[in-house]
């Protein structure tokens, strides 16, 4: 019997990958539709329109509450927005707990996202920055693995602006607030907990940007393929 | 890649079987333990039973941050609310000496308080948030009579589960469970920073429910009803805000 190529990723990558994939885009979706009901942001425990505001977005709202100076309003959407957020919400939570389970247990961060101490230097992984901004294609070795840059990137993005973001959006529960009070009182308060809340998840957009461009320029049928079969190519195989 | 071999087919069924039984005895547990709230019905009734039975399983009987009188909001924001018309303009001229309260379905003694009854009752103040699910807040103090005080004074029968409490403006009705119910921060409220409880917050009562979200404090309130289901008031999903398309559950 041949031995079965090990896929690029591992099963549990390919479905949790789509799974949060699919959660992010809805948590995206409504969570504009939700702030745009008041597109003002604030510092501490509490602010409304009669308060300063930390910054507030040039856009049109979709709330009488909160006029904004345009002569028109935006759809208000809050009712489903919510009920999506929140589901949606659960799902990336449990799906990531099963990928972060899997991902210790079976050994996926140690192999494939964990950098290796020696390309841990400042030197290596300006080189990896520089390669990076000229386009340059990966080796065959590196198109079976991670750079260090992408390690860190992902690293940082699973175990600091998930955490953040889902922290941040529980501060926000006054249930969970009660519970939990520091979790709010650590952050400044709740309406700071929102404002965080909204440049995490700016992060998790910016991140989302440059991963499906890099996905476009490294060979988008080859990524694909790679994340929904786990199959490789032929170049890859061969390497 | 992996092969569809027949030992994977094997262990994908025992661990679907293994999961669909599973799910079957969570939603029997929730069921028995109420953690299942009047909403969870269509497509996002998954997560909202994942949302109420999460937090009433963490939150039942955790209190509110209270802040400190110098945290009190010098500019609170009062929403706009829908015209209260004639009736309302009538009660406020007499300085609401004939608003009432009333108390009624599952309970002992149905009664009728007016605001100089509720006031000789035992008073709480507290100094808590209230936030709108639109994003913005403010912190006052409240003061008020906790419902606690007005279920001990009509006898909740033992059977009950909800409160359905209802506002001067016509279809404005939310309900909560006995959790938020006998919860000792839920204030029948006819105070707020010092005088009574202005108009535009909700004057002259107002039930503060400060672990939920605004629209959860319904302005005006005159009646309450105890009940052991939500299934025949409107349309079965437990309050207006469903109604709506809002959750009815807003501890998030």
């Amino acid at each position: 019997m041949a031995e079965i190529p090990r896929p690029r990723h591992p099963s549990v990558v390919r479905v949790t990958h789509w799974l949060t994939t699919l959660a992010f885009f809805a948590l995206l979706v409504t969570g504009v539709e939700i702030l745009i009901s008041h597109p003002r942001f604030y510092w501490g425990e509490t602010g409304n329109i009669a308060t300063p505001a930390l910054f507030t977005l040039p856009i049109p709202t979709s709330r009488a509450t909160f006029p904004n100076g345009y002569s028109y309003m935006l759809p208000d959407q809050n009712g489903w927005s919510r009920y999506l957020h929140f589901q949606a919400a659960w799902i990336a939570v449990l799906t990531g707990l099963l990928y972060v389970g899997f991902g210790f247990l079976q050994g996926h961060f140690r192999r494939d996202l964990f950098p290796a101490s020696s390309d841990l230097s400042l030197r290596r992984i300006s080189r990896v920055i520089a390669g990076s901004l000229r386009f340059k294609r990966p080796s065959e070795g590196e198109a079976w693995s991670y750079n260090v840059l992408q390690r860190l990137t992902y690293l940082f993005v699973i175990f600091v602006l998930f955490p953040l973001v889902i922290w941040t959006g529980l501060a926000m529960s006054p249930a969970v607030a009660s519970a939990i009070p520091g979790a709010v009182t650590l952050l400044g308060g709740q309406q700071s907990a929102r404002t965080i809340h909204f440049f995490v998840s700016g992060f998790l957009v910016l991140f989302l940007l440059v991963h499906v461009l890099m996905v476009c320029l490294s060979g988008f049928r080859n990524r694909m393929r790679a994340m929904i079969t786990g199959r490789a190519t032929k170049d890859m195989e061969r390497a | 890649m992996s092969k569809f071999t027949r030992r994977n087919l094997i262990a994908a069924g025992v661990v679907t079987a293994a999961g669909a039984s599973g799910l079957g005895v969570a939603v029997k547990l929730a069921k028995h333990y109420g953690l299942v709230p009047p909403d969870a019905v269509g497509l996002y009734g998954a997560g909202e039973t994942l949302t109420y039975a999460a937090q009433r399983i963490l939150t039942r009987h955790s209190m509110a941050r209270e802040f400190t009188r110098s945290q009190i909001s010098t500019s609170p924001f009062a929403n706009e609310v829908a015209p209260l018309g004639e009736g309302f303009q009538r009660l406020q001229a007499e300085g609401f000496a004939d608003w009432r309260l009333t108390v009624d379905g599952m309970v002992a003694h149905p009664a009728s308080f007016s605001i100089a009854e509720l006031k000789s009752y035992p008073c709480q103040t507290q100094i808590t948030h209230l936030a709108c699910e639109e994003g913005w807040s403010y912190i006052a103090e409240w003061r008020g009579v906790p419902l606690s005080h007005i279920l001990g004074l009509v006898g909740v029968l033992p059977q009950v589960r909800y409160a359905v409490y209802r506002s001067f403006q016509p279809d404005w009705w939310e309900s909560i469970d006995m959790a938020d119910a006998l919860h000792p921060q839920t204030l029948v409220t006819h105070g707020m920073n010092g005088g009574d409880l202005p108009v535009a917050f909700g004057g002259p009562l107002r039930l503060r429910v400060p672990r939920q979200l605004g629209y959860k404090n319904v302005k005006y309130i005159t009646h309450l009803t105890l009940t052991d289901s939500l299934k025949t008031l409107g349309k079965g999903l437990g309050s207006a805000a469903p109604e709506a398309g809002y959750a009815w559950y807003a501890g998030i």
